[in-house]
């Protein structure tokens, strides 16, 4: 509807500046089409800001209303009863499946939600199309030649394109805020030293008092000692691998064999994370099971040596195009002078050229390292769910991730130390993840910037 | 050089000398070479064989389920069962109990199954969905009543995986999950052509379903297919415009620098995270409905916007200035350079950054299982609205599932996917050679 208001605005913008300019073109400032943007502009910003406005008030303003046309018993409950009655009224509203059977001052109160909901929307047509007409009937009848139409234009703009450049900050925002506050409320009921240090995990909260094997313990550190041996493992599988493959792809191989290696590997870290959970789950851990039982060995079926195994073979691609990328930039010089004192190819990458690539390295490493901490699906699928804290790779262990997942995966309420938990430990792994990928990002430059 | 230069002057007691030295210590360097090559092929065989072992597995395992076992029966439609009152009546003819006549079929061809145990061992033969099957054939042609049709049924996944040899027939009989009259029924149809394996149409055209035989992706793209709808028409404009203003206007200072190291960092983080983001933020706080596409795109919009940044500011970088100069020295404004010379150049580059970020939101799995779209859901989304799950989600939710027949659905499944994302690359590496230029 806005919009085509706004389309007609610009066409009568359009027509008002041609009918100003009296035939000569030459007069007017902008070019004509930017007479009717203004005007659409006009017509369609003020409105579209009032329409969003209204719809983010509009619930709680209704709410608050239905409330206060409540008889009184059910008015002075408290507020988590008057939250109840609230849902259950807006589920009759909406038709749904209520809690309770609905009496007579239920519907009632449901009816005056309907009818205030409808007055609220046929409200909101009209003032918008009302604002929209009479803001585009003022600038219409305000072009005037010499009006700076293009530049108003333009930094309206400008301003939409500031407005789309924050998001990436709102986004940070909204995680640390949204993280921040449920781990708060986490803290509160659970001390920090206790989630931090505590050596028993086992987050499910007892519904009866003399149930079994329900303590509700929260001491993290059998999850993060997990990550750690899971992290440990795929880094041991991947940094090997990664980085001979990215020294013998820039400084040995021909171009042919670059052509089609690199970007074969490359595809390596193209392929979804579930698949890599599947082949885990499937594949690699009854493999290591059976041969493990073969050498007499004693591997679990989820253990903490596949989940690694395949997540190293993941992040192999993230090593090797990186370091890639910083032996490229070592300059040709030291080479050659490696080469002018009679150092052999292997001794001039091993004593030369990456001593001075370390610290690239090291930051591809860090990233990559944050990839295997952050990483959800393959352990969620191949990883254990029991916190064993074990130093054992062929036990099963469980992760951050895994917990985060198997806390909030299904039905939840949103006040249990259970559910909040989870983003206590989402604000943990949002937290290690930011410091290793600052730390790594900021090493890479000073690296970069020490070769340019 | 501790061997040959130990040895050098024990054998002829001449003097020294210095290329004899090199000379002595040269092929102990030379192995050190060779073997430093080693570990460069070794290390680069080893990446390239964890990925042929994983399409090799997947492909092995899955390619099976492109194909299913169906048996045909001869149905006696009959007008008492179905339409009692032979009005015709389509609700009436939708209604009608079409599994009991199926099981009168099967007990016609097999009449020596006595007893309830016995019957529901023949009645497991043919999956549940043969009853749907007769349905829509029915309801389509209700002219077929007080005929007998020929119809090929979906069989029950156990006599799938026994026909694809997943069971093993040599297994005893309490191992087995069918039993030996089961195994005899089967031959038995075999035997009179009743078996046959088809291309599995179902697994394309249905939503997912407990029984293997009935279950299929469809559901699962649609649900994948409004997500990523949502993600793109959100992300290319927000995610273009961020990029004009950071690489054309924006002023460097203090704010811009924040937001470049904020994108940067973004980029990085895990998707989980984003996942824990959407459900606190989208679902608990503007209250928008659980396991609904709308979410999905949501989060991915905010996972992809970081990649579609960055690659559209290397895409506007890449236009030389020389353009920008000739539009503002024909008395373009800044804004007028940038919409009708400088962002058709870069289009191209951007359109490719985009769809690199779409295949890598439509393989993610972590953030949605976040906001609910794990449940169950057989029927296929009719909006972005509607509850649905995504084609990676419905790989982990089978890959969960115990039955055997679920193992091959899932590499199948897998498979769709991956085709998905090549050709989504594909089209990404082939726009970059049509429209790549160099100035």
């Amino acid at each position: 509807m806005l919009l085509v208001m706004s389309s007609i605005a610009y066409f009568m913008g359009r027509r008002r500046a041609f009918s100003v300019a009296q035939g000569k073109l030459r007069t007017l400032h902008s070019l004509p089409a930017y007479y009717g943007l203004y005007v659409a502009v006009w017509c369609g910003l003020p409105a579209l800001l009032l329409l969003g406005l209204w719809v983010s008030f509009e619930d709680s303003i209704i709410t608050h209303l239905v409330v206060a046309g409540l008889p009184d018993e059910l008015r002075t409950l408290g507020p988590d009863r008057l939250t109840l009655v609230v849902n259950d009224i807006k589920n009759l509203v909406r038709g749904s499946i209520v809690s309770s059977k609905p009496d007579a001052t239920m519907l009632a109160a449901a009816e005056h939600y309907r009818s205030l909901q409808s007055i609220s929307h046929a409200a909101m047509f009209v003032v918008a199309i009302a604002v929209a007409m009479v803001a585009a009937a003022m600038t219409l009848t305000r072009i005037r030649p010499h009006q700076r139409a293009r530049n108003a234009v333009e930094r309206t703009l400008l301003w939409l394109l500031i407005a789309c450049s924050t998001i990436a900050i709102l986004t940070t925002v909204g995680i640390v805020l949204s993280v921040l506050f449920e781990s708060i409320r986490f803290f509160r009921a659970v001390p920090v030293t206790e989630f931090l240090f505590g050596l028993d995990w086992s987050p499910q909260i007892a519904l009866r008092a003399d149930q079994v094997g329900s303590s509700g313990a929260f001491g993290a550190v059998p999850i993060f000692a997990g990550t750690l041996m899971i992290t440990v493992i795929a880094m041991l599988v991947a940094v090997p691998i990664g980085l001979m493959s990215a020294i013998y792809l820039s400084e040995y191989a021909g171009s042919r064999l670059r052509a089609l290696a690199k970007p074969a590997l490359e595809v390596l870290a193209g392929i979804p994370t579930v698949v890599y959970g599947f082949f885990a789950a499937l594949i690699v851990a009854p493999f290591l099971r059976d041969n493990g039982a073969l050498m007499g060995l004693n591997i679990a079926s989820e253990s903490a040596l596949a989940a690694g195994l395949v997540m190293g073979i993941m992040i192999i691609p993230f090593v090797s195009s990186l370091s890639d990328d910083v032996m490229n930039a070592v300059p040709q010089a030291l080479r050659d002078g490696a080469y002018g004192m009679g150092a052999t190819q292997a001794e001039t990458i091993r004593k030369v050229i990456f001593p001075a690539a370390l610290p690239g390295i090291v930051g591809a490493i860090l990233l990559a390292v944050s990839r295997a901490i952050g990483e959800t699906m393959i352990v969620v699928m191949a990883a254990g769910l029991a916190a064993n804290l074990t130093a054992n790779p062929f036990q099963a262990v469980t992760t951050v991730t895994v917990q985060i997942v198997t806390l909030l995966i299904g039905d939840q309420e949103f006040d249990s130390p259970k559910t909040l938990a989870a983003f206590a430990l989402g604000l943990v792994l949002f937290l290690a993840t930011l410091v290793l990928n600052v730390i790594a990002l900021y090493i890479v430059r000073r690296y970069r910037e020490q070769y340019e | 050089m501790s061997n040959a230069a130990a040895t050098l002057p024990a054998a002829g007691g001449a003097p020294r000398r210095n290329v004899d030295i090199i000379n002595a210590g040269m092929a102990r360097r030379r192995a050190a070479e060779r073997r430093f090559r080693l570990y460069g092929r070794v290390a680069i065989g080893l990446g390239l064989a964890f990925l042929v072992i994983l399409f090799a597995s997947i492909i092995a395992n899955g390619y099976t389920a492109f194909w299913q076992t169906h048996i045909r029966l001869d149905i006696p439609l009959e007008a008492s069962v179905i339409d009692p009152d032979g009005k015709r009546d389509p609700e009436a003819l939708r209604r009608a109990d079409y599994g009991g006549l199926v099981k009168q079929t099967l007990r016609g061809m097999f009449p020596e199954a006595s007893g309830r145990r016995e019957r529901m061992a023949l009645y497991g033969l043919v999956s549940t969905g043969a009853a749907f099957d007769l349905r829509d054939r029915v309801v389509a042609d209700p002219s077929l009543i007080g005929q007998t049709v020929s119809l090929w049924v979906p069989a029950d996944d156990d006599i799938d995986m026994l026909m694809k040899g997943n069971i093993q027939r040599a297994a005893p009989e309490k191992d087995r999950r069918l039993k030996d009259n089961q195994l005899a029924w089967v031959d038995s149809l075999a035997a009179e052509g009743r078996l046959e394996t088809r291309f599995n149409v179902d697994f394309f055209t249905r939503a997912d379903s407990r029984d293997p035989e009935l279950a299929g992706i469809w559901g699962a793209a649609v649900g994948s297919f409004y997500t990523l709808l949502v993600t793109l028409l959100l992300s290319f404009p927000l995610g273009v415009a961020a990029a004009v203003y950071l690489e054309e206007f924006a002023p460097r200072n203090r704010w811009t620098d924040l937001i470049e190291v904020n994108i940067n960092n973004l980029a990085a983080v895990p998707s989980i995270v984003f996942g824990l983001l959407g459900l606190a933020v989208f679902i608990n706080f503007f209250g928008l409905p659980r396991s609904a596409p709308v979410v999905g795109g949501l989060v991915l919009t905010l996972m992809t916007l970081p990649t579609i940044i960055i690659a559209s500011r290397a895409a506007l970088k890449s236009v030389p200035p020389s353009i920008r100069e000739a539009a503002l020295g024909v008395g373009a404004s800044p804004v007028q350079a940038m919409i009708y010379h400088v962002l058709p150049l870069a289009l191209p580059g951007m359109l490719t950054g985009t769809i690199i970020g779409m295949a890598q939101a439509l393989g993610e799995t972590a953030p949605l299982l976040m906001i609910g779209m794990v449940a169950f859901i057989a029927d296929i989304p009719r909006g972005a609205f509607d509850p649905a799950t995504a084609l990676p989600v419905q790989i982990y939710l089978w890959a969960d599932s115990p039955e055997r027949a679920f193992v091959e659905r899932t590499s199948a499944a897998i498979m769709v996917l991956l085709a998905f994302l090549i050709a989504m690359n594909l089209f990404a590496v082939m726009m970059r050679r049509r429209f790549e230029r160099r100035w």
